[in-house]
């Protein structure tokens, strides 16, 4: 390898970290978010619904980019609270990206078989009790499949963090382009190759995740629904 | 810092300019994506063995890696390898086509997918032949019953067309940013860009809704 390709492959490299940290830092995020407002959109209270309506539209409707600019550029501005790059892009992919995971908690637990939800009322469980022991449980098998889809969106939004340098792979490439303006192949083929890695070990997990999620389904008893409501509380 | 009427009010004629731009990038990329996003599926479901297996693979490799440097792929190595100097309004254009192609592609064929297998079987049966089997039956079939799907790419798109700042495209952020660089202000045009998103989005996304229950009842 030539001293060229050398560097060019490692400065790239370098940027894996915050790539990476960016990636589940918005992962975490997007996960807590989707069940707080996935959930309240199916509460009684209507203020509940109404404000998590206005959360999921409001991040949905407006562009991520702009969203990014918003968080970095204005709110400094506003309140004179200066973001660390990274912390702003985690931000910004765990808000976004929760507001459109917050529609797959919901469909998931809404296409729980109806008897399901009668046969808890039946045995007077708590509300709590029959959402995080009867309705969860089950739901949470149906998301695994739309959240790898919004993870691996979530993954390829991390190259928006360009925008506000955050160090991660696309920055890293661009700095390299004006010095190595003649091994453009190798440099963009570098950043592909670590985002193709990274989106095929986020499915991997995640099929992993699922099957054993469907093992445990399959195993239903009352001593395991304890277990149901740990897996549902951490994923 | 507080919020200034004045200054709101002085970039919003800069912002609508933008706005243009990025509905009309959104609309001709929607175009692109639309009719090679068909073409990629029906070259996936062809009968040449290779060329499925190579339109498999793009569409992969298109989908699971970021638009942002795909923009930079055909801007800084594309173009100046097949050695020409299409604008970066041509360049958005194709990059948002290409990327929303290989979305559109799986749509259409889940869409083909979902028409009655009988359905073939008759056209088999009156031995017509394949381009009229696809033009006269199938297709009138699958593609109505994809528009919400193809639809919501198409907002989708429309929120993604900023990242094309990269490359020095007028849209809404740009005309927000080269307002902010001009007044010393940024909270008024950033504010105001996302403010206009949201005015398009989500009417657009309510109509999308309501095309999705009216096919649901076909």
């Amino acid at each position: 390898m030539s001293d060229a390709t050398s560097h060019i492959i490692s400065s790239i490299l370098s940027g894996l970290g915050a790539t990476i940290t960016a990636t589940l830092g918005g992962i975490l995020l997007t996960i807590v978010l989707s069940f707080i407002a996935g959930l309240a959109m199916l509460s009684p209270a209507r203020w509940v619904r109404f404000v998590s309506r206005v959360y999921v539209e409001g991040f949905r409707g407006t562009s991520e980019v702009v969203q990014l600019f918003w968080l970095y550029f204005v709110l400094p501005a506003l309140v004179g609270l200066k973001l660390i790059p990274l912390f702003a892009g985690i931000l910004v992919l765990g808000l976004n990206h929760g507001a459109y995971g917050a529609e797959v908690v919901r469909g998931a637990v809404q296409s729980v078989p109806k008897a399901q939800r009668e046969g808890a009322i039946a045995l007077s469980l708590s509300p709590a009790q029959r959402m995080f022991r009867v309705l969860l449980p089950q739901a949470v098998v149906e998301m695994y499949p739309p959240f790898n889809n919004l993870f691996i969106q979530l993954l390829k939004s991390t190259a928006l963090l360009y925008f506000i340098s955050a160090g991660e792979i696309a920055e890293k490439g661009e700095l390299l382009r004006p010095v190595y303006g003649s091994d453009l192949v190798l440099i963009y083929g570098v950043e592909l190759l670590c985002y193709l890695v990274l989106a095929v070990v986020i499915t991997v997990v995640m099929r992993l995740l699922e099957r054993q999620g469907a093992k445990r389904l399959g195993r239903t008893s009352i001593a395991r629904s304890r277990l149901f409501a740990r897996a549902a509380g951490v994923s | 810092m507080e919020w200034d009427w004045d200054n709101a009010f002085e970039s919003i004629p800069l912002l609508l300019k933008g706005l243009l731009v990025t509905v009309e990038l959104t609309l001709l990329g929607s175009a692109v994506a639309y009719v090679l996003g068909l073409v990629l599926a029906l070259l996936r479901r062809g009968r040449i063995p290779v060329v499925s297996q190579v339109v498999f693979l793009f569409v992969e490799l298109v989908r699971s890696t970021p638009l942002l440097i795909q923009v930079f792929v055909i801007f800084y190595l594309l173009w100046p390898a097949l050695d020409i100097r299409p604008s970066a309004f041509l360049t958005g254009v194709i990059a948002l086509g290409i990327h929303y192609a290989t979305y559109t592609s799986e749509v259409y064929r889940a869409g083909i997918d979902a028409v009655p297998r009988g359905q073939w079987e008759a056209a088999t049966a009156l031995s017509l032949p394949r381009t009229r089997v696809w033009t006269g039956i199938i297709l009138p079939q699958a593609v109505p019953r994809v528009m919400p799907a193809l639809g919501n790419y198409m907002i989708s798109m429309f929120k993604e067309t900023p990242l094309l700042l990269a490359i020095g495209v007028l849209d809404v952020l740009n005309r927000a940013k080269e307002q902010g660089a001009e007044t010393f202000r940024v909270i008024e045009p950033y504010t105001l860009a996302g403010v206009l998103f949201l005015l398009i989005s989500f009417p657009s996304s309510i109509l999308v809704r309501k095309l999705e229950r009216r096919v649901g009842q076909l």
